[in-house]
């Protein structure tokens, strides 16, 4: 017979769960005692925050799909049922439409202090990865529930992004052809998109799982890159960061809040209000606000399957990043050059972001080719020969020492793990 | 080492944003007036809305809107949100004629509406409305404000931009001057003259007049959940502050005695 858990609950429909099922005693292990670096600053809430993001979006999503019609017929107006007729559906729909920007805001973030702090290198290279694949789910998600609305950008914008695979030589219109189920984007495309809507989320929780799963084998990284030494260097995750976890929880809500209630379609497009007319195409085409930066460097190769290639590629070179960046200190806070061009980069994919607003006109068109070239010029050459060159700054000896001015002290008892008793 | 690498990257630097500069093209000449500046009962985070000239505006809608444009999302019974009253709506519905299904000879009839109907059509659909109309279709009316850029401001302003044309623009036979639509040549005819409704509560019927009621009815067809939205949203708003700075408060006490 296989070993019982031995469990330490002291509750016994607790310890009688934990010994036959030990979920108890692996949350108590991941998520209370779990040892966590003590020096945190908030850019390490939005980890936390993606992920409440991701479940009020399938909350929400769930109920919008059950009043939702995917027929080109009846879609746009089942959005404006779910808007006028539904209880609270413009609630539920406005949390959702305004849900998508939240997530890709607490994303972005997340992945620029990952950058910052060189959260991607050794051994967090797989964690990292996993990352990059959360991102590329996420972006075919919020690009295909754009188009669940029907309305004239979802139509267009459909059918611009989808014709991108028709760059592709000898086999680009079989393939568009066999994502559209037909030969323009028509009721089989959406069908197959609401499909797909639903399913993508689902993936992206297995694909978070082992995000996390990577993250709890390697330990979280901190401001200062270096590892945790001893037990001063850490506290138990809960109580600590489930109460600084909640304070930017609650911050992110009112934000996120105040759009819902007050701006519902600050970012939205007045032409997503009309409904899909195949045989009037909208003056501008212009995709959602976080695929700008992407949607830039496409029209900045002018030749198409150049500008494709350079489209993905712009996400793909992050999946080599941890070998790309050749510097073994961590944190941009020993990195004095580092630390001035990883705003730099940042600049470029902001202007990025605004060049893929604008027409393709006067100087936004050399503006996003220099940015373009910069953005891979950085990860591609930047990186590599600053890890030759850069002359780092010396590490402090343990994260106790740097965050408190002196050696490791004993901790105070309420510090160190205890077991959750009450459970 | 170091310092030549600098200075390469500030160079490049420099160079980009010459390249950036001389290349700026001369700013467009736009005759589009700016949009007129109204002032709304519903702008603002804390809109609300004048129940008052909502009413005013189904009016005019009623009378003059609706004899070419659609309102395919809006029911009578919708206009509670307005304030009307059960009786109010029975009667409105009652005075049109809508589909009412099918006769004994399987043929489609219409009749009276109820308040479940749904606004009645000018048109049965697109390709009748293009026939009697000189080729142009009337956009559907119910989410107007919300998909134009500049909103209430942008159908004010085409509702009251009927002026002369600029010397030497040519404004062929079926089209009109708007100042305010993309190109200036918009097939509707000016909509709107002083007089051609009658206020049951003695507003004079000026075109500024009807225009701003027809666009506050309009603004309440796009966002009929708009006011208690925005009720609403001030307690949730509030809610989420207090309890951001009651966590806060949390957090720094537990974590005093580590620092």
């Amino acid at each position: 017979m296989a070993g019982l858990h031995k469990s330490e609950f002291k509750n016994p429909l607790i310890n009688w769960i934990d010994t036959r099922l030990p979920i108890p005693s692996l949350l108590q292990k991941e998520y209370a005692a779990f040892p966590t670096p003590r020096n945190f600053n908030y850019f390490w809430n939005f980890g936390a925050l993606a992920m409440v993001a991701l479940v009020i979006m399938i909350a929400t999503g769930i109920l919008l799909a059950m009043n939702y019609q995917p027929n080109t017929a009846l879609a746009f107006g089942s959005v404006q049922h779910i808007m006028r007729d539904v209880n609270y559906g413009w609630l539920i729909r406005y949390i959702h439409q305004n849900g998508a920007s939240m997530f890709f805001i607490v994303t972005f973030v997340h992945i620029l202090r990952g950058m910052y702090y060189g959260s991607y290198k050794a051994p967090r290279e797989l964690l990292w990865m996993l990352g990059v694949v959360i991102l590329l789910i996420m972006m075919a998600t919020a690009f295909m529930g754009y188009v669940l609305p029907w309305g004239q950008m979802s139509y267009w914008g459909a059918t611009v992004i989808t014709n991108l695979f028709s760059a592709f030589p000898y086999v680009g219109h079989a393939i568009v052809t066999w994502l559209w189920g037909g030969f323009s984007v028509s009721n089989p495309t959406l069908n197959r998109f609401f499909a797909l809507h639903y399913l993508l989320p689902f993936v992206l929780i297995a694909v978070v799982f082992m995000h996390v799963w990577a993250l709890h084998v390697t330990g979280s990284n901190n401001p200062l890159g270096i590892d945790p030494k001893g037990p001063q260097d850490t506290v138990p995750f809960h109580p600590y960061y489930t109460m600084k976890d909640s304070v930017g929880i609650c911050a992110f809500l009112a934000v996120w809040a105040f759009l819902v209630f007050f701006l519902p379609n600050l970012l939205g497009d007045p032409n997503n209000f009309i409904k899909a007319n195949p045989l009037q195409t909208p003056a501008d085409i212009v995709p959602e606000w976080y695929f700008l930066p992407f949607y830039a460097m496409l029209r900045s190769v002018p030749n198409k399957l150049g500008g494709v290639c350079i489209m993905f590629g712009s996400i793909l070179v992050l999946f080599f990043l941890p070998w790309l960046d050749t510097c073994k200190v961590r944190s941009a806070r020993f990195r004095p050059v580092f630390r001035k061009l990883i705003w730099v980069w940042l600049a470029a994919t902001v202007a990025l972001g605004m060049v893929g607003a604008h027409k393709p006109l006067g100087f936004w068109v050399p503006l996003g080719r220099i940015c373009t070239i910069y953005y891979f010029f950085h990860f591609l050459v930047l990186l590599p020969l600053l890890g030759a060159i850069e002359k780092t700054l010396p590490l402090p000896e343990s994260i106790s020492q740097a965050v408190l001015g002196r050696g490791a002290g004993p901790l105070p008892n309420a510090a160190t793990a205890a077991p959750m008793e009450k459970a | 080492m170091m310092r030549v690498f600098r200075s390469a990257l500030r160079a490049l630097a420099a160079g980009a944003l010459v390249a950036l500069i001389s290349t700026a093209p001369a700013l467009a000449q736009d005759d589009t007036p700016p949009l007129p500046n109204e002032s709304w009962s519903f702008s603002g985070l804390l809109g609300g809305l004048d129940l008052a000239a909502a009413q005013r505006g189904f009016w005019v809608y009623y009378n003059v809107c609706s004899n070419c444009h659609s309102m395919h999302q809006l029911h009578y019974r919708d206009l509670a949100g307005i304030g009307m009253t059960p009786a109010e709506i029975k009667k409105i519905a009652a005075s049109v004629q809508v589909p009412v299904g099918l006769n004994d000879q399987g043929q489609p009839i219409e009749g009276p509406g109820t308040p479940a109907s749904q606004f009645r059509s000018p048109f049965p659909n697109d390709t009748a409305a293009r026939a009697a109309l000189n080729g142009a279709l009337p956009p559907d009316l119910s989410l107007i404000v919300n998909a134009r850029d500049g909103g209430a401001d942008y159908v004010y302003g085409i509702l009251t931009g009927f002026v002369k044309p600029p010397a030497g623009f040519n404004v062929p036979a079926g089209k009109y001057y708007n100042a305010y639509f993309p190109g200036h040549l918009i097939a509707m005819p000016p909509p709107l003259q002083d007089g051609a409704v009658t206020y049951a509560d003695g507003t004079k019927a000026t075109v500024p007049q009807m225009a701003h009621d027809v666009v506050t009815f309009l603004y309440w067809t796009a966002n009929p959940e708009a006011v208690q939205r925005e009720q609403m949203g001030v307690r949730v708003v509030l809610f989420l502050l207090l309890m951001t700075g009651l966590t806060y408060g949390v957090k720094r006490k537990l974590w005093s005695h580590l620092h």
